[in-house]
């Protein structure tokens, strides 16, 4: 019995040669080896070329840079913001990829964040103003920026779970254009409420080093490497997070709802429960890349918080592979580092993204990367007890 | 380090009360009146998504772009014919006439072209819906760019050139009050609307529920194997569903060149989304409830408006939709094209 | 499993009730699905549940698990009321059933799909399942093993089971493991381990049923309702099924069946209650009910040679 099972898995291996599975098949070393010298490539990528400390040039790489153009962005501030976006990508992933559920509002969430940050941490905004004033305390006064994590992850979460409440009993569609209107609502009440600081925004957000100031040292304004290190890290330790979900009862909840919702119920799992935590754990990742953009910026408006931002959310994670943590990176980066690549042709930018869209979508429906989700294998240590009983 | 060039605004700087309830009720018969002629032009758009969603189940986000399409074709055939401000009322009727052909004709090809190079390839392969949706987003972009870059100057007589501004169209009908009813003041081009979608929604309705080709939809919506089983082609109703559905919207198009005179590249957008939040409100795949959908939705934004200085009308319609679907998951009047009945 | 109140001697032999259908009707706009339904299922019997195409038989499944709602009556369970709850509480209460068009998760191997019932069992929440930070001491037999030869790796296994034995192990990962035993021992005692790790949509018809009935077992129910497990099957498929079914009464369980086959409803149930258009038109041994005169009439067509 024992034999013939591993055989199996055997040919398994042998017959599916993908990359996940031959991936898969390394020795258990060799994959953390691999990984490690991924995550260190990506902690060098802002120095992209050159090799620190030296004069030394890679040729080629270069290349890649987007500073290299004329007029080129920032290149540390560039994969900043594709960090960001990833860190956006993993957390719709949970709500649109593994729970099934679609969102076309999640940049609700990521204003969400960002506004928690800005209006508790800068010395400038209403909220704290109105503070001040209450208990008398000097007009420099903010809460830390510390403290002001929790607070945004906090916010974020109970936004998730005010909006999937009453919502995610409703069919699917109709769930998406709740979403849509409600990311649509909290732009428009930040710009019509004083308290939120209207359509001018706030200004002041702190970062890790206090309020933006020239004498900070380590998160300027000039200098984006370490902003870039900080959101890399956070991202790191999301995707670790989440994976365990995935990997846990939680996720095979989410699979089996997907499949078949009613069967899923029947079987003991409460589709509601699982839905809601999906919608919250999302809403909490999309808070906290909020909360990264709002203190890097320094200053947020409303206005950035719009329906389209949504969408080129939902596009990440749908081009990449819906899914598949490692395809809505990959759409997460290419969104949002080839359109500052190829600025030349800045003015068709948009149009060319709605043709990769369509053509991506039409040639490639399952996404660049898609999902090839790894099924619990038998272990060997499953099987002695088994033969026992 | 404070104040770096930013105001810091403060609460309550206006002192204006922020709900304005004599607005409202001073003039209510007024405010429902232009509610209703707003409204109107959602209903139309709202039975494009409707139509659409009955058959497929799925949701045309590109169907906002279908109705800005229409509103530059008008714009276009207008400046064409040279169209002056105010002709002459006989004039006027014969270029309203036209401006409707012509706003169908574009509506109805760019929905075929829609059906055509976004769905099709994907019905075939049985995609699951997030990705028609996907698609749609992308072609309504490529559309939007489209008009933004080139099209837009054309239509408006200036070249391929780009034009993101909005655009003047030059008025008809001079909009004069015709009737007085309790207190509220009704202007020939508000009674236009609300006619003419009354009508074309009845129109639409004997198609559906009279013809061929009407029990052909209502079939492919109850079940499409059946449906196929009986030799029902379903491409073609498909095609025609989008046809129909581009109809109204480019009647909707005329409608809001004459109301309110101008147009601009994003202007889908904002109407779009509007009409599918009526088509749901209203129940979608029910013909009749995307206009009862529409006119109440154009009511409630036009009270809400009244009330907070027009900066809560958009969230007004969002929570009057979320409310309803809590209580009623399939919108006022349910849902299902299948059974429409005449 | 507490019996609801001590049996004392004198009623020692009355079979305790398990499951009380009472007055239940469910109608579906003008069809009465149910009409006025009444029976009793006892603690360790199989009862099986018959009657012609259309009786009712499914939707009495679906109004007991919660899938709908009965229009009036209740249905008891264990001496609490089921009828309104839903379906995952239900479950939780020890009802589970398998599904006459099958409900797998497709996508899902077989082993998953076990897993997902053996998960209604588990105690891990999401926040766990998440940190992971609520230790267990381990049982000596659940300690990560010292086996290599190399000495490399058998110095960091011996680490790990001395840090095991210290910290503790995370529940999270010693549910999972005894999940993944029961699953496999689940699909050994209904004789499909040999694919346990295909998807379910890859698995031959049979296989299929046989892991919805391990899936259901799965969720430690005290009532297994099964709704024809043996559509489909040829007569040798039928005879396993039959014994699988004794096999799983013997464990101790208490099993609703539906069945169309005579042969094996009389083969395998202690007692059967008789559907027809909702109603019940009797109840009684299988003996009884096939010489019945009214079951004849409705559902045998021809008399007592079925058997
Ligand atoms: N969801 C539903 N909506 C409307 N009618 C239904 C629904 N489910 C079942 N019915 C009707 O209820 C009656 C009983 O159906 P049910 O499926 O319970 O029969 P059954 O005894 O299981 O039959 P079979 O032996 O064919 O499985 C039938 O007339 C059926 O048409
Ligand atoms: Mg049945």
């Amino acid at each position: 019995m024992t034999e013939a099972l591993r055989q199996i898995n055997e040919r398994r291996r042998h017959v599916l040669g993908g990359m996940g599975d031959r991936w898969r098949a390394l020795p258990r070393w060799q994959r953390w080896l691999t990984l490690l010298a991924g995550v260190a490539f990506l902690y060098y990528l802002p120095f992209l070329g050159d090799i620190p400390g030296t004069n030394l040039i890679i040729p080629g790489l270069d290349w890649f840079r987007t500073d290299s153009i004329d007029g080129g962005a920032n290149w540390a501030g560039v994969l900043f913001v594709c960090a960001l976006y990833v860190l956006v990508a993993v957390g719709l992933n949970v709500v649109i990829g593994l729970a099934g559920l679609l969102d076309l509002g999640y940049v609700g969430f990521y204003a969400v964040g960002a506004y928690s940050v800005a209006l508790f941490g800068s010395a400038e905004s209403p909220v704290v103003g109105a503070l001040q004033e209450q208990f008398g305390l000097s007009s420099d006064w903010a809460i830390a920026w510390a403290i002001c994590i929790p607070i945004a992850l906090a916010f974020s979460l109970v936004a998730g779970v005010l909006l999937g409440w009453p919502t995610l009993r409703l069919r699917g569609d109709y769930l998406a254009i709740v979403t849509l209107g409600f990311g649509e609502i909290i732009r428009i009440v930040a710009k019509n409420s004083g308290w939120a600081g209207e359509a001018q925004g706030v200004p002041g957000i702190p970062g890790p080093e206090g309020p933006p100031s020239p004498d900070n040292k380590v998160f300027g304004l000039l200098d984006i490497k370490p902003w870039y290190w900080l959101a890399l890290s956070v991202v790191l330790v999301m995707v670790l997070l989440v994976r365990r979900l995935e990997h846990s009862r939680v996720g095979r909840s989410w699979l089996a709802i997907r499949e078949d919702e009613d069967a899923a119920a029947v079987m003991g799992v409460y589709p509601f429960k699982f839905k809601l935590w999906a919608f919250a754990i999302g809403a909490a990742l999309g808070g906290f890349s909020g909360l990264l953009f709002a203190s890097r910026s320094a200053f947020i408006q409303p206005e950035t918080f719009n329906v389209q931002l949504s969408i080129l959310f939902v596009a990440m994670v749908v081009v990449g592979g819906s899914g598949n943590m490692a395809g809505v990176a990959v759409g997460a980066f290419l969104l949002a580092y080839l359109p500052e690549r190829f600025r030349d042709f800045s003015e068709y930018r948009v149009l060319a993204f709605g043709l990769a869209l369509v053509l991506i979508m039409l040639l490639r429906p399952q996404g660049l990367l898609p999902s090839r989700r790894r099924t619990r294998e038998l272990q060997d240590r499953a099987k002695e007890p088994a033969n026992v009983a | 380090m404070r104040g770096r060039g930013f105001p810091r605004p403060r609460n309550g700087a206006k002192g204006e009360k922020p709900v304005n309830f004599d607005a409202l009720f001073g003039d209510l018969a007024q405010h429902t009146v232009d509610g209703l002629s707003k409204g109107a032009i959602y209903a139309l758009v709202a039975l494009g998504y409707t139509l659409v969603y009955g058959v497929l189940r799925l949701i045309n986000f590109a169907h906002s772009e279908i109705f800005m399409v229409g509103t530059f074709a008008i714009l276009g055939t207008w400046s064409l014919l040279g169209v002056a401000d105010n002709p002459p009322i006989g004039m006027a009727i014969v270029y309203l006439l036209i401006g409707l052909v012509v706003g169908a004709l574009a509506s109805g090809a760019t929905a075929l072209t829609v059906e055509r190079v976004a769905y099709r390839r994907l019905r075939r392969m049985n995609a699951p819906p997030l990705i028609f949706l996907i698609t749609a987003i992308g072609l309504s972009l490529v559309l939007v760019e489209l008009f933004a870059l080139w099209m837009a100057g054309f239509f408006s007589g200036r070249g391929f050139t780009e034009n993101r501004l909005v655009i003047g169209i030059p008025p008809l009908l001079k909009q004069e009050t015709v009737l007085s009813v309790a207190g509220a003041d009704i202007t020939n081009v508000q009674i236009i609307m609300v006619v003419a979608a009354l009508v074309m929604l009845y129109g639409l309705d004997q198609f559906i529920n009279r013809t061929r080709y009407g029990r052909g939809v209502r079939a492919v919506a109850q079940s499409p194997d059946t449906a196929a089983l009986m030799g029902v082609h379903q491409d073609r109703v498909i095609m025609l569903v989008f046809v129909l559905g581009g109809l109204m919207a480019g009647a909707a198009a005329l409608l809001w060149n004459m109301r309110y005179g101008i147009t601009k590249f994003d202007i889908g957008f904002v109407v779009g989304l509007k009409a599918f939040t009526a088509a749901v409100l209203g129940g979608i795949g029910n013909l009749r409830g995307a206009l009862l959908g529409g006119l109440l939705l154009g009511v409630i934004e036009v009270y809400a408006a009244t009330l907070t200085r027009s900066t809560w009308e958009d969230v007004a319609a969002f929570v009057v939709l979320v409310v309803v679907l809590i209580f009623r998951p399939t919108g006022l009047l349910g849902e299902s094209l299948g059974k429409a009945r005449a | 499993m507490l019996p609801k109140q001590k049996t004392s001697p004198e009623d020692a032999a009355k079979p305790e009730v398990l499951l009380e259908v009472d007055g239940v009707t469910l109608r579906f706009g003008g069809v009465v699905a149910l009409d006025d339904l009444s029976f009793n299922l006892y603690k360790g019997e199989i009862l099986g549940l018959i009657g012609p195409n259309g009786a009712g038989k499914t939707t009495c499944f679906n109004a007991m698990t919660g899938v709908y709602r009965p229009t009036s009556g209740a249905v008891r369970f264990d001496g609490q009321q089921v009828s309104g709850r839903k379906p995952h509480r239900i479950n939780q209460m020890g009802i589970a059933r398998t599904f006459q068009n099958i409900r797998l998760f497709p996508e899902m191997t077989a082993l998953e799909n076990v897993l997902v019932g053996a998960d209604s069992q588990h105690r891990t929440s999401v926040v766990g399942a998440l940190f992971r930070l609520y230790r267990v001491k381990p049982k000596p037999e659940e300690l990560p093993t010292v086996d290599s030869a190399n000495g490399l790796v058998r110095l960091w296994q011996q680490v790990r089971r001395s840090s095991a034995q210290v910290f503790g192990i995370s529940r999270h990962t010693l549910e999972e493991r005894a999940g993944e035993r029961k699953a496999y021992e689940l699909l050994s005692f209904v004789g499909i381990d040999d694919r346990a790790n295909d998807l379910a949509r890859n698995l031959p018809y049979g296989y299929q049923r046989r892991l919805e009935i391990a899936r259901a077992l799965a969720t430690e129910p005290k009532l297994l309702c099964l709704d024809e497990p043996a559509a489909g099957f040829n007569p040798a498929e039928k005879e396993e099924l039959l014994e699988l079914i004794r096999k799983i009464r013997d464990r101790g369980f208490t099993v609703l069946l539906i069945e169309h086959d005579m042969r094996l409803v009389m083969g395998v149930t202690d007692r059967i209650v008789v559907l027809e258009f909702g109603k019940k038109i009797a109840e009684g041994a299988p003996a009884e009910v096939r010489d019945n005169p009214k079951v004849i009439a409705a559902y045998l067509g021809e008399p007592a040679d079925a058997a």
